[in-house]
């Protein structure tokens, strides 16, 4: 891999950029791996990296159905924070966040991580003394946040409904600074190459489409559209597609898939240089460095594999979003997307070997993966490794819907991406 | 925007209605004799094609009535609506 730097740009640039290489290669696959990884999305990615980062372990193929990075990886918003309530939550994400914070260095690809904050605005005093809580709560887990006052709000965000009419009238907030954005792709692609020079074969086009054991029930492979995979591991990190991969190994999941939609503006001028949520409605905004803003809302509340979504849920952002920031109103959408997201009763990730032998999990991240990628694949590649939990993700197992021990997120902080 | 056939009112749109998911569900029991992995299933194991689906909604800005209906989760195509205690639709 040649690297990429300021020396790089500067020569290519005098060469009319011919001297650039492909970024990875498209490789047919081998007869067999050690592991093989389904899903080139970001947690897939990720996985491959660290499998020999942290391992030593290079025999491995990712094989994805579309392209790398074409799954939710590519059409989600871009949030990345660790503004989690409960303990287990706190540090699985905040891990996350911290690899963020190195990664554009460790992978050699600029993932433009932002740091222009997470700001949660508060509607009401009962949402305010909840925001004081989970500040509180996030501080006690040693994650930077701040509660904020109504006017700080508004000084934050220029153009915030905080008028006497308001619908939704603005009370106060807290932000975790360090939370923000990152370039989507580039995490993917980053990962990819930085996996590609580690000798990770990344298999696109083709979908895995069942599973082969020996006489004796021990897992040796998998079918795909382009034939016989052998493989001593099997890890699934396909998101929306979790519970057909899982039907298909022999096993269920208790995740269920629904359709998540964003969307963006036309581009104007810089006006919003932070990450703006709102408790009340769910909406919540950013400004791409193209400067679309860049929409989000909550699930289209029925099962979906369909990857678009329906109207009346644009509708409800939308009429959320003018609500927040009511000059944005004359503004055209640009486009608007969906993803299949994997949700569980808890709104919290698995990560676990599955009931079923040699075959390895990694989904539940629902409507808020994008930000866990690093440490998705670094705790999936320590299970992958030592077949044992790494212990960032002990509580993630399985088992803790039979033992009642849910890590509930989704009640706990209510938030949906 | 699906359009729903709401067994009492006709055919209205879905923002006038509630999913409540899989149907057909039996509560199992007593409760004192179910193991865990029973409970998780019946709990959170719920059913989660790609493609068929067996699902109860609620007409809930209309007339309340909870009902049944099969549809597809790729396409939303809804082939059949049926009521509370119907037999079970074959599905492909
Ligand atoms: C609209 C939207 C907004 C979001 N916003 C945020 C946000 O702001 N912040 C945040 O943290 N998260 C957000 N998320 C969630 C986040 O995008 C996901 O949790 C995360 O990207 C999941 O990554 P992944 O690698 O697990 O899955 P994906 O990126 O979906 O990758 C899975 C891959 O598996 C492949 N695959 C599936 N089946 C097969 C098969 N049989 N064989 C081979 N390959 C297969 C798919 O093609 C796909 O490429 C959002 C999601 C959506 C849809
Ligand atoms: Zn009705």
């Amino acid at each position: 891999m040649k690297r990429y730097s300021a020396a790089s740009l500067f020569t290519e640039g005098f060469r009319g950029h011919t001297g650039w290489e492909r970024a990875w290669r498209h490789p047919d696959p081998k007869p067999a791996y050690d592991v093989v990884i389904v899903g080139a999305g970001g947690h897939g990615l990720a996985t491959a990296y660290y499998l020999d980062k942290e391992h030593g372990i290079t025999n491995v193929a990712v094989v994805e159905k579309g392209w790398l990075g074409g799954g939710n990886t590519g059409r989600n918003t871009t949030v990345v924070r660790s503004n989690y309530l409960y303990p287990e939550s706190a540090a699985l994400y905040e891990k996350a966040l911290q690899l963020y914070e190195g990664l554009s260095k460790d992978l050699n690809y600029n993932i433009m991580l932002s740091q222009r904050g997470m700001l949660e605005v508060a509607h009401s005093r009962h949402e305010l003394e909840a925001c004081a809580y989970w500040a509180n709560a996030m501080r006690l887990n040693g994650i930077d946040s701040e509660v904020l006052t109504r006017d700080e709000v508004i000084a934050l965000v220029p153009g915030i409904n905080a008028g006497p009419g308001a619908r939704y009238p603005v009370c106060g907030g807290y932000i975790q600074r360090r939370g923000g954005i990152a370039r989507h792709d580039a995490v993917a692609w980053g990962y990819a190459r930085a996996a590609d020079a580690r000798g990770v074969d990344i298999i696109q086009n083709c979908e895995v489409t069942g599973f082969r054991r020996d006489g004796a029930g021990t897992l040796v492979g998998v079918e795909t559209t382009r034939g016989f995979i052998g493989a001593k591991k099997v890890a699934l990190a396909v998101a929306g597609h979790s519970s057909v991969m899982a039907e298909r190994a022999g096993f269920r999941l208790p995740v269920k898939s629904y359709a998540l939609q964003a969307m963006v503006t036309e581009p104007v001028k810089p006006m919003l240089d932070t990450v703006v949520m709102s408790l009340a409605t769910g909406v919540y905004m950013s400004q791409s460095d193209k400067g679309e803003l860049v929409i989000g809302g909550g699930l289209d509340l029925y099962g979906s594999y369909a990857q678009r979504g329906n109207f009346p849920t644009i509708e409800k952002v939308v009429a959320s979003a003018i609500e927040l920031i009511p000059a944005i109103g004359r503004l055209k959408l640009m486009r608007t997307w969906a993803g299949i997201v994997d949700v569980t009763h808890d709104s919290s990730p698995i990560i676990d070997r599955a009931p079923v032998q040699g075959v390895y999990v990694n989904c539940g991240w629902g409507t808020g993966g994008f930000k866990a990628i690093p440490v998705g694949g670094y705790t999936l590649a320590h299970l992958l490794a030592r077949d044992e939990p790494h212990p960032l993700a002990v509580p993630f197992s399985l088992r803790r819907f039979e033992s009642g021990r849910l890590i509930d997120e989704a009640a706990a902080s209510g938030i949906p991406h | 925007m699906l359009l729903i056939t709401c067994p009492e009112c006709g055919a209205r749109p879905e923002t006038e209605f509630v999913c409540g998911g899989e149907t057909h569900i039996t509560r199992p029991g007593p409760f004192a004799e179910v193991p865990a992995d029973v409970w998780a299933g019946y709990l959170f194991h719920q059913a989660n094609p790609r493609g068929k689906l067996r699902e109860r909604w609620r007409h809930q800005a209309g007339c309340g009535l909870w009902f049944n209906l099969v549809r597809d989760t790729v396409t939303h195509e809804i082939t059949s609506v049926y009521r509370m205690g119907d037999p079970k639709p074959e599905i492909a």
